[in-house]
């Protein structure tokens, strides 16, 4: 369903990726895990067209989407939680979960009240500005205004970043609901086990390179320290 | 060891300041040979050139985007105006109450406007001015809302004007005008060497800093506050000085006109956008295409002006750093050696010289 | 007496204060855009409607209504070809740009339409008046008022209340997350520059109606504009009305001591508030 090839992305002079080919099938849920500064949310980001590259280096559904703006690509049902959550503040909790489907609806199975239904503390916190609320319960927020599209393709950038344990579990049981709706997910994790526990195929970056990729069955744990800090760690 | 040391010269900086004293050498003889139209038309540049390149020095490298510079050139020739009339001075000499008048009123400006932020500093400075040509404008004395003229008298009397007119076999006026002329010279001269030696020293460095990051420039010491309001007032100083020089030359005065945001706030912007922001070149630049443009098209009055109008936008979208930006940019050739690079010398291998660019 | 009617129609004045205020408040909430220009678009939309009322001898009311989808057009594509491409962290070059549009208007006017004065004529409205009790008020200013008042309701209402408003509102917080949720924010922009035009149309027509005007008036509507909306606080749209109150107030009030201090006042309130309130009295959490 999605494909990146040869994926190469660069802020000014810095590269970050240097060819990176992925790919993510229809339902799947696909894990990607590095260090910090290995690539990995700027992934993500020329996925979601936050960062423009050449057409045909991301390729959806047969479309070459890689030089499409953020929105056109939202559009075509890819949605992402943005690293950090970024709710915006001037909205209230309802309403950053309403903007997050004012564009597309798609099929209609994600809306405010099955939404709430995933999230009940959402629904209780319905007027509060998004801001004013706990991380996990913004990120719970985040992940709903995602859901709200009705994406064929989910991206979870980080999401279990600076959450206690406890919520971090909260969150992640969530998932297997929005699987069963036939969304794929992408997971961006430093929480290797927590990936793991949830994908079904993995990729590890480091440096800007894919140096592990297969399913997360077989993953043994001296592999992913080798990709993980590179063979001289 | 390496042996790093910080310089800013290059060739091309080198051969220009040769190339500047040769030209202020040929301007300070000038007028032993021009004519009286061009001589007038140096004045004009000249003192545009001076305002722009204070403009250029607040905005482009302080940060402060001011839209009340023109409280200062008011406030500078009122202040001369009222020495000469009141207390019965030279005008010279009372130009440099101009530039002590402009002093005083900056610093409850720079009081007030130092509290607001980027769009609300540049109204703010702007509806300061306006106050004070409101407030000008009751001074009856000085002509109140119509204005009024230097006295014959004081004009018909002015140091130095009989000694020129001698000398250059000229009539009192255009001696007058000489006079103005070699005033305004040593002004652009002094206040782009004053500015020069700013930005080459320290504090003209953390200027930057504070321009480019405020909070991470104090973060490393920088004292923010004293920094701007240091530029600010001198330049406000300066601003005055060459207020009360027009209107030296000008001898006839209004609150409309001396408080005027066309003349002496829009048209500087122009000129510092049009040649280039930021850089101590572009207002040279932009001050020769201003001053073609007014001689060539000043007939067309109002299309002179409307074209003036869409060259800047249409500079801004495709040359936000002015046609000096456009040049530097492709040649990376600087007249006014400001920009440090390391210099690094390995004692074991011959030295080195690396371009001190850092990734964005 | 004379101090309660001073005041009354200082509140009157402060409507059409804030009606030049409106689309600027708009426009500065949501993308922080100086625009200099707007004191000469809203005298530009008055030339218009003049020019719609002679070809068409309809009631201004009727062609100021013609008028305004033509300057929501203008509005859009001003903003979506032109200041899109200069909007950014740094203040300069919309300043610049729109500084320039500025002396543009104003000659280009002044050589289509020549430096004569013009008025709207509005027949028997002009001088219309009624009593309310202890003082009598102009049906004009209170027509100006209330069409001020229903100005920022209405805008009110979309701002927070309707998916635009949300995406408004979404643009102006984050414009990279904004386009994350599928919304363009250069279309964003460029609506919301077109929505301030159709109140400049609003604004451009009372003052038409009520004094008259020629293409060099403009810069000094922007002044009065500008301090309605920064004393009201970036982002408050009743506040932008409170503020346009305060200066007109300011005026009368000063106008009634002596007439030569009608402007001054109103800048001395503008100052005077923003010493105690640099940042305007109902400014947004977020900034």
């Amino acid at each position: 369903m999605l494909q990146t090839h040869a994926l190469t992305a660069a802020y000014g002079q810095f590269k970050a990726l240097f060819g990176i080919d992925i790919e993510v099938g229809p339902g799947e849920c696909v894990a990607i895990i590095g260090a910090n500064g290995a690539g990995k949310t700027t992934l993500l980001r020329s996925i979601s067209g936050v960062l423009r590259n050449v057409p045909g280096m991301v390729m959806h559904m047969g479309e070459a989407i890689g030089a499409m703006p953020a929105d056109a690509v939202m559009r075509r049902g890819i949605a992402m939680v943005p690293e950090g959550r970024r709710l915006f503040p001037s909205l209230s909790v309802e309403e950053n979960l309403l903007i997050g489907g004012q564009v597309r609806r798609g099929d209609g199975r994600w809306t405010l009240e099955t939404v709430y239904q995933l999230f009940p503390i959402l629904k209780e916190r319905r007027l509060s500005p998004g801001t004013a609320l706990s991380g996990g319960q913004q990120q719970m927020v985040a992940i709903g205004r995602a859901l709200m599209s009705n994406p064929a393709l989910l991206l979870c950038d980080e999401i279990s970043l600076g959450l206690a344990p406890v919520v971090i579990r909260d969150i992640y049981a969530a998932l297997p609901r929005i699987r069963e709706t036939g969304a794929a997910v992408v997971i961006v994790e430093q929480d290797i086990a927590r990936a793991l526990s949830v994908a079904d195929r993995v990729y590890c970056l480091m440096e800007g390179r894919v140096t592990l990729a297969g399913p997360a069955a077989g993953i043994t744990r001296e592999a992913v320290h080798a990709a993980y800090f590179g063979e001289a760690a | 060891m390496m042996q790093v040391t910080v310089t800013a010269r290059t060739r091309a900086s080198t051969l220009a300041g040769v190339a500047a004293l040769g030209l202020i050498g040929l301007g300070v003889i000038l007028p032993a040979f021009a004519s009286r139209s061009l001589i007038q038309d140096l004045f004009f540049i000249l003192t545009m050139l001076t305002l722009a390149q204070v403009w250029n020095l607040i905005a482009g490298y302080g940060g402060m985007v001011s839209v009340g510079q023109q409280a200062f050139v008011g406030i500078g020739a009122y202040a001369m105006f009222a020495g000469v009339i009141l207390w019965g001075w030279d005008p010279v000499p009372a130009i440099l109450l101009g530039g002590v008048a402009a002093l005083v009123l900056a610093v409850p400006m720079a009081f007030f406007a130092f509290r607001l932020q980027g769009a609300y500093f540049a109204i703010g400075t702007w509806v300061i001015a306006e106050v004070t040509r409101l407030l000008v404008a009751q001074w009856k004395t000085l002509g109140g809302g119509t204005g009024t003229s230097l006295p014959r008298e004081a004009t018909a009397d002015i140091i130095g004007v009989d000694a020129l007119a001698r000398l250059f076999g000229l009539r009192d006026a255009a001696a007058r005008d000489v006079l103005a002329y070699w005033l305004a010279l040593a002004l652009a001269v002094g206040t782009m060497a004053a500015i020069y030696a700013l930005l080459r020293s320290r504090n003209g460095l953390a200027l930057a800093a504070v321009r480019d990051n405020d909070n991470a420039a104090r973060s490393v010491g920088v004292d923010a506050v004293r920094l701007k309001w240091l530029v600010f007032l001198a330049a406000a100083a300066m601003t005055g000085l060459v207020g009360a020089l027009i209107y030296v030359q000008t001898a006839r005065i209004s609150p409309d006109a001396a408080f005027s945001v066309t003349n002496w706030t829009a048209y500087v912007i122009f000129i510092v956008v049009i040649g280039g922001i930021g850089r101590l070149e572009g207002p040279i630049v932009g001050v020769i295409v201003f001053w073609g443009l007014q001689t060539a098209f000043a007939d067309y009055g109002s299309w002179y002006l409307l074209a003036l109008g869409l060259i800047a936008i249409v500079v801004m979208l495709f040359a936000p750093r002015g046609l000096w930006g456009l040049f530097a940019d492709r040649t990376q050739i600087a007249l006014f050696a400001v920009q440090r690079r390391l210099v690094v010398e390995n004692p074991s291998a011959t030295p080195r010289k690396t371009n001190g660019k850092a990734a964005p | 007496m004379i101090w309660l009617d001073t005041v009354v129609q200082g509140l009157l004045l402060g409507g059409l204060y804030a009606l030049f205020a409106a689309g600027l408040s708009l426009v500065f909430g949501i993308m922080r855009l100086v625009n200099l220009a707007h004191g000469d678009l809203i005298i530009f939309a008055a030339f218009l409607i003049l020019v719609v009322v002679e070809l068409t001898g309809l009631n201004p009311f009727l062609c100021a209504l013609i008028a305004a989808p033509a300057l929501f057009a203008f509005g859009w594509a001003l903003q979506r070809f032109v200041l899109n491409r200069v909007l950014g962290k740094d203040i300069l070059p919309p300043l610049l740009v729109t500084f320039g549009l500025s002396v543009a208007l104003q000659n280009g006017m002044l050589e289509v339409f020549s430096a004569d004065s013009r008025r709207i004529r509005a027949g028997a409205l002009e001088s219309a008046s009624i009593d309310l009790g202890p003082v009598t008020v102009g049906i004009m200013p209170l027509l100006t008022f209330a069409s001020a008042v229903l100005v920022i309701f209405a805008l009110n209402r979309i701002f927070y209340f309707s998916a635009l408003g949300r995406a408004f509102r979404a643009t102006s917080d984050d414009a990279v997350t904004a386009s994350l949720m599928g919304i363009d924010p250069r279309s964003v922009f460029a609506i919301a520059t077109g929505l301030a035009m159709v109140t400049v149309t609003i604004a451009a027509l009372y003052l038409g109606m009520r004094s008259n005007f020629d293409p060099s008036v403009g810069p000094a509507r922007l002044i009065y504009a500008f301090e309605a909306v920064i004393i009201g606080g970036l982002g408050s749209l009743w506040g932008t009305l409170l503020g346009g109150a305060i200066i007109g107030v300011a005026q009368t009030v000063g106008a009634q001591i002596n007439p030569e201090w009608q402007v001054l006042t109103g800048h001395l309130a503008f100052l005077v508030v923003l010493l105690v309130r640099p940042r305007g009295l109902f400014p947004r959490a977020v900034d």
